[in-house]
């Protein structure tokens, strides 16, 4: 059904005493609908340029990038070879990897254990810890970066891991997107694990988590993503190059390469290449992620 | 069925509060469940909210612990007189400005574009979404690149049609505008995929019903397409300012907030205060007033939603 709005009306409706006005009518929208192809398809193309220019680029030797043209006399991969000896750009992937997992686990697991008590169980205050986490939303995380950033040095764990992905991690939108989930679960299956004398955390663990994996694919791939492409918070934690993420790593970059062209747009494929891999395997479960915030906020 | 009749479609009943009978003493297993985020969530928001809030209240510095001297309202008095705060704001505004029209109505258009077309959809959604996946250093690295004087793609393609080509990132007047288009080709991927989730929850009936009616394409999207992603688009447009007003990274890594300032975000002008001059209390006050800005878009956000709501 989903694919077909404009399919032409069944025979028999065609087959009215308006046949004629209706034939038109249906002419009418497949000639649009083929406009709105061509328009859309210009349009997508157009969207593909600066990746498709990017790409390109790095394929070229450095000094055939100083004219603007898509054809290449000598395409080489020796861009990607330089920047792979030149830059610790896996290090950069390894320290991305860790920080973002660490984020995708730990807001998978505190945000769907606090879910599951607030869709689940009666306690006093349930309402105002719903609040609290509501009023959390409203602050932009952005506005924290000072008093964080003093938290993290009386902690001590500036120039590590844990100082990226912890504040992190309690993100209310993951909660509501659990809560949302687990509302909508059957409870037959609960029923009989408690009469089986199944406990609250048994239940969680064996019985709900298995029936929420869409929503935990949907928070951990889309936590995943965000923690990825975090600059700012990471760029003041990580003053240790060696420990740089990939964003705060490819920002340093553009100065590094000057006018090598085809070196820096070879350090932006590399820098996109982890992400195009997880939209590829996982492109269903990061746009459910992003409708599923959106719909219910 | 005549489409002036359509209304949008009432929200899904609200699930039914708990059913499970409630057992004794939930009291205790539900502050279990709820610690470890709890601890989390006061450890890393709430606390340095309330604690970011103190700060501003003091001459707190960098390079010295602890909090200084109070200082009462000293920063906020400071801030509302610092010429560079204003106008680090004004190009925050312009900055939201310049990007929250075209990347609703392109969005829009491009999601009912492809709604309509049904065919191709994964492709769409590639060439749309891809970009927005991308960390903020890639895209700076390749825009840089296409907007390069002389050797970048866009000059090169505006001399191809006979047009000249403004300086870009050069030119004061025209690095916003560049840092915008960036940042609509960067972003528009996430309102495409929301508005695309809006139009299929519209059912299919309603366009076959007017179509049987006589109704041509543009009476279907003016009289059911539009009124019925109403909310769809409340959502997508507060999400979108609020996002453009959290600008940071695209201005820090294309522009560095320049040429001559002329592109600097509050929220680079708070990094500046208080990681390079050392100034925490008063990159704390700003962050609040800041905040106030971003809280009462959220609060008219939230008084048409339930106007909106009220209206169904």
């Amino acid at each position: 059904m989903a694919s077909s709005i404009l399919a032409p009306p069944d025979a028999d409706t065609a087959r009215t005493d308006r046949g004629v006005t209706q034939a038109k009518i249906d002419q009418r929208h497949r000639l649009f609908n083929r406009i709105c192809f061509g328009v859309l398809i210009a349009f997508a193309l157009l969207w593909l340029v600066p990746l498709a220019w990017a790409v390109d680029t790095a394929l070229k030797p450095n000094a055939e990038t100083t004219r603007a043209s898509w054809l290449i006399d000598d395409p080489t991969f020796a861009a990607f070879g330089r920047v792979l000896s030149d830059m610790p750009i896996l290090n950069w992937f390894g320290a991305s990897l860790i920080t973002s997992t660490l984020t995708a686990v730990g807001t998978v697991i505190t945000a769907s254990l606090a879910a599951f008590a607030l869709s689940r169980m009666r306690f006093r205050y349930r309402n105002v810890v719903f609040w609290a986490i509501l009023a959390g939303i409203m602050i932009p995380g952005q506005v924290l970066i000072v008093p964080q950033f003093r938290e993290m040095d009386a902690l001590g764990l500036l120039n590590t891991y844990w100082a990226v992905s912890l504040p992190q991690i309690p993100t209310a939108v993951a909660i509501f997107i659990f809560k949302q989930f687990f509302d909508g679960l059957p409870r037959d299956l609960e029923e009989a694990a408690r009469i089986d004398g199944a406990g609250w955390f048994r239940i969680y663990r064996r019985v709900v988590m298995p029936l929420a994996r869409p929503a935990v694919a949907a928070v951990a791939i889309f936590t995943f993503v965000t923690s990825w492409n975090e600059l700012l918070w990471p760029l003041l934690v990580l003053t240790n190059p060696d420990l740089m993420t990939m964003p705060v790593g490819l920002a340093t970059v553009q100065g590094a390469f000057g006018i090598r062209y085809a070196d820096t747009m070879a350090s932006a494929v590399l820098g996109a290449i982890p992400l195009v891999a997880v939209f590829l395997l996982f492109q269903r479960h990061i746009v459910e992620g992003i409708a599923g915030t959106g719909l219910k906020g | 069925m005549s489409t002036e009749t359509v209304t949008p479609p009432a929200r899904p009943a609200p699930p039914p509060s708990t059913p499970t009978p409630p057992a004794p003493g939930q009291g205790r297993p539900a502050a279990a469940f709820l610690l470890p985020f709890a601890i989390l969530y006061l450890a890393f928001i709430a606390g340095p909210a309330v604690y970011g809030l103190i700060m501003s209240f003091f001459d707190a510095s960098l390079v010295r612990p602890g909090l200084g001297s109070f200082a009462g309202f000293g920063n906020y008095a400071e801030a509302l007189q610092d010429p560079d705060f204003w106008s680090s704001l004004w190009h925050t505004l312009w900055f939201t400005i310049l990007t929250t029209p075209p990347l609703i109505v392109l969005a829009f258009v491009f999601a009912l574009l492809a709604d309509r077309v049904g065919r191709g959809r994964w492709f769409f959604r590639l060439a749309f979404f891809a970009p927005f996946i991308l960390p903020s250093a890639v895209i700076a690295l390749i825009w840089i690149f296409m907007y390069t004087p002389e050797l970048g793609l866009i000059e090169a393609g505006l001399n191809t049609v006979g047009l000249s080509s403004p300086a870009w990132l050069g030119d004061p007047a025209w690095a916003m505008p560049s840092l915008a288009i960036t940042t609509i080709w960067w972003t528009l991927g996430f309102n495409f995929i929301l508005y695309l989730a809006g139009l299929q929850e519209i059912p299919r009936e309603l366009y076959e019903a007017s179509a049987i009616d006589g109704a041509g394409p543009w009476q279907q999207i003016r009289r059911i397409t539009i009124p019925m992603l109403g909310r769809t688009t409340t959502l997508v447009a507060v999400l979108q300012v609020i996002a453009s007003l959290k600008v940071f990274d695209q201005m820090y890594l294309i522009t560095n907030g320049g040429p001559d300032f002329a592109t600097r975000s509050v929220l680079q002008y708070v990094y500046d205060q208080g990681f390079t001059n050392f100034r925490l209390g008063y990159a704390a006050a700003i962050s609040m007033l800041f905040f106030l800005v971003v809280l009462a878009v959220s609060a008219v956000w939230f008084s048409i939603v339930r106007r909106q709501e009220k209206e169904v």
